[in-house]
């Protein structure tokens, strides 16, 4: 099912494991590439991920909710205090999520539409209520967040990506929601909290001693 | 594309202040390292090693669990990468307890805590509790256990080693408070910016030791543990359980009992006495069969009117082999006082002969009345009475003896349940005797 287009930089194969991404990197020359219709286009070159110990890679497989999935892409952001993963996952139905990885504490959210309007950038503080489906969700951090970098595939361009605030928001229930503000209207992720023994991961990095 | 992608092991640090080295464990996690020799605590986070606290050698602490080793808890193997002290103040006196920080590369990071001999398995939480209360004190709910307050404390890291993913500081202090429920304990961290829910599962110290394959045997446990389980609730718990099986086998029992007595009549008669008549007052009755081996009650029912009466009797059997004596006294007295009526003493009586052999038997009846009395009101010394046997009688008086002693497993047990609950709540917020805990040694 992997589609193949040619890199517009190095001539070289790249493949995508998901239809509707909208940016990669060349695994060969690293160009950062946007895909228009059928053109690939070269924005950039990717910078160097700094080390990090996630267990997870490109590739990696899962399951969630019943429904497996396949690593194809990651985006890494760190804050003051450190830095996480999050990985784009693609279902077997191509639904996109995100399987975020932060110390080894795993979450899975998706894209979703608030019904109602989302609290300013400037109206959001942790205690505060927002309802989200119906569902009481209460701010517990806001995270100044700089983008580091990406590989893989992308539902979107890293561009105009460089530092913005996100809100976590938490329930009773171990769901969980960010609004993340890089954009305007801010975006909104939902979803909930899982372990690395529920995601049954496969073709994990392997770790030296271990 | 299938990458076996191998992640090296960390290379040791050159401490920066003292060139001492220092093993790191925690790969790409590690922001902060401490170089045990000169107590500097480093970031690790950037290539600069910079030295971003020194603390006192004095308060250095030697792990029961050495840095580096390894062992299996709830199904995982966890890596000892980080040790350090907290300490909070209660009247002034400090609590020191002991943290570990555990890693697995793929499963995190998980805390083992350590107080007076008493161990916790710590991971943090990411739903939130909810604020409640039970009884007018504080509670949270979480994941449908509802965790009560226990203390609030300012705890102070007072001192670091190993390494850590996120930034420390000796003198860090968190606004500390623990929920209980046991055997889990639930606690927050308030740092005046976000707080940090914890749960952790209380763990024996054999089973840490086991686990972690540790030399001699782990501290002595002292006192009794916030989070500890109560050993005594589950024996209580089964001791009422036994208590309610119990009861019900001893309905059962009754009733079975109550259900195959025949109390079956063998014989029924009236008589009259007169104190005054002349001659022997002894008699016989005409024979009755006891159709099976068994009890045999012999009831005396009289008209005694605030008199007295003494029955000497005896169940004897025809052919002359064996005979049981007994004797009732039989006293009803009646009238009104300035208190109202009263009465004392009963009109009638009985006698159970508790095993008498299947055959013929008959009574021998000797009724007496006080001789005192007849000589001072002949005519009033008579009594109507009416004599009636019957065998297998239900006897539950046995069954009400053992009612009591099924209680005393369940009652011990609820006391010995309490009295380790007020030892522990005793150490709380809320104890009667707040802050005085030194009566453990």
């Amino acid at each position: 099912m992997r589609r193949t287009a040619e890199c517009p930089s190095c001539g070289a194969p790249v493949q995508f494991a998901w239809s509707a991404a909208v940016q990669t990197a060349c695994p060969y020359c690293r160009s950062i590439l946007v895909r228009h219709d059928v053109d690939l286009e070269k924005v950039g070159i990717v910078a160097d991920l700094p080390p990090d110990a996630s267990p997870i890679q490109l590739y990696t497989e899962g399951v969630f909710d019943n429904r497996r999935f396949m690593v194809v892409g990651r985006i890494r952001y760190e804050w003051e205090q450190g830095g996480w993963n999050e990985w784009h996952i693609v279902f077997n139905d191509q639904a996109s999520g995100w399987l975020s990885d932060a110390q080894a504490e795993y979450a899975v959210s998706f894209l979703a539409t608030p019904a109602e309007p989302l609290p300013a950038e400037d109206q959001v503080a942790p205690g505060k209520l927002v309802r989200i489906a119906g569902a009481p969700f209460y701010v517990t951090h806001l995270t100044r967040v700089r983008y580091v970098g990406f590989e893989g595939e992308l539902p979107f361009t890293t561009a105009d990506r460089s530092e913005f605030l996100t809100a976590d928001l938490r329930t009773f229930d171990a769901r969980f929601a960010t609004i993340d503000y890089s954009e305007t209207p801010p975006l909104l992720f939902a979803g909930r909290f899982t372990s690395f023994d529920e995601l049954r991961l496969s073709n994990l990095r392997e770790f030296e001693g271990w | 594309m299938v990458t076996a992608n191998r992640v090296p092991a960390p290379a040791p640090l050159a401490c920066p202040s003292c060139g001492g080295r220092i093993e790191l464990r925690g790969f790409a996690h590690t922001r902060t390292a401490v170089c045990i020799q000169c107590c500097s605590v480093l970031d690790a986070s950037t290539a600069g090693l910079k030295v971003i606290q020194r603390f006192d050698e004095a308060v250095r602490v030697r792990p029961l669990i050495p840095l580096g080793s390894r062992g299996k808890l709830q199904g995982k193997t966890w890596e000892v990468i980080g040790f350090q002290v907290r300490t909070i103040r209660v009247e002034g006196i400090p609590y020191s307890w002991h943290e570990y920080l555990l890693f697995n590369p793929y499963a995190g990071f998980r805390y083992l805590t350590h107080y007076d001999g008493h161990w916790n398995f710590v991971a943090t939480v990411r739903s939130l509790p909810a604020f409640t209360s039970v009884r007018g004190r504080k509670a949270v709910v979480f994941e449908g256990r509802t965790y009560a307050h226990f203390q609030s404390a300012k705890a102070t890291t007072t001192f670091v080693m190993g390494e850590f993913p996120w930034a420390v500081r000796v003198g860090e202090t968190v606004t500390a408070d623990d929920y209980v429920s046991p055997p889990w304990v639930l606690s927050s961290e308030q740092d005046g910016k976000e707080i940090n829910w914890s749960q952790g599962v209380y763990v024996p110290g054999k089973e840490i030791w086991q686990a972690f394959g540790l030399p001699g045997s782990p501290p002595a446990a002292h006192g009794v543990y916030a989070n500890q389980p109560n050993p005594h609730t589950e024996k209580m718990r089964r001791a009422w359980r036994t208590f309610g099986v119990l009861l019900a086998l001893w309905l059962a029992a009754v009733v079975l009992h109550l259900a195959t007595s025949s109390n079956q009549e063998l014989f029924r008669r009236s008589y009259r006495f007169a104190a005054n008549s002349p001659g022997e007052h002894s008699f016989v009755t005409e024979p009755f069969s006891v159709p099976r081996t068994g009890n045999v009650k012999v009831e005396i029912r009289t008209d005694l009117d605030n008199n007295w009466a003494y029955f000497n009797m005896a169940l004897l059997a025809e052919d002359g082999s064996r005979g049981f004596d007994f004797g009732r006294e039989i006293s009803y007295y009646h009238g009104r006082d300035s208190e109202g009526s009263w009465s004392e003493g009963s009109r009638s009586e009985s006698a159970m002969l508790a095993r008498v052999p299947a055959g013929r038997y008959y009574l021998r009846i000797e009724p007496e009345m006080d001789p005192q009395a007849a000589f001072s009101s002949a005519a009033g010394m008579s009594m109507n009475y009416e004599i009636i046997v019957r065998h297998d009688t239900p006897r539950l008086w046995i069954f009400f003896l053992a009612l009591p002693l099924l209680l005393i497993s369940p009652v011990l047990h609820s006391f010995r349940a309490m009295g380790l609950e007020s030892a522990r709540w005793s150490e709380s917020d809320y104890g009667t005797i707040a802050g005085v805990s030194g009566d453990d040694e």
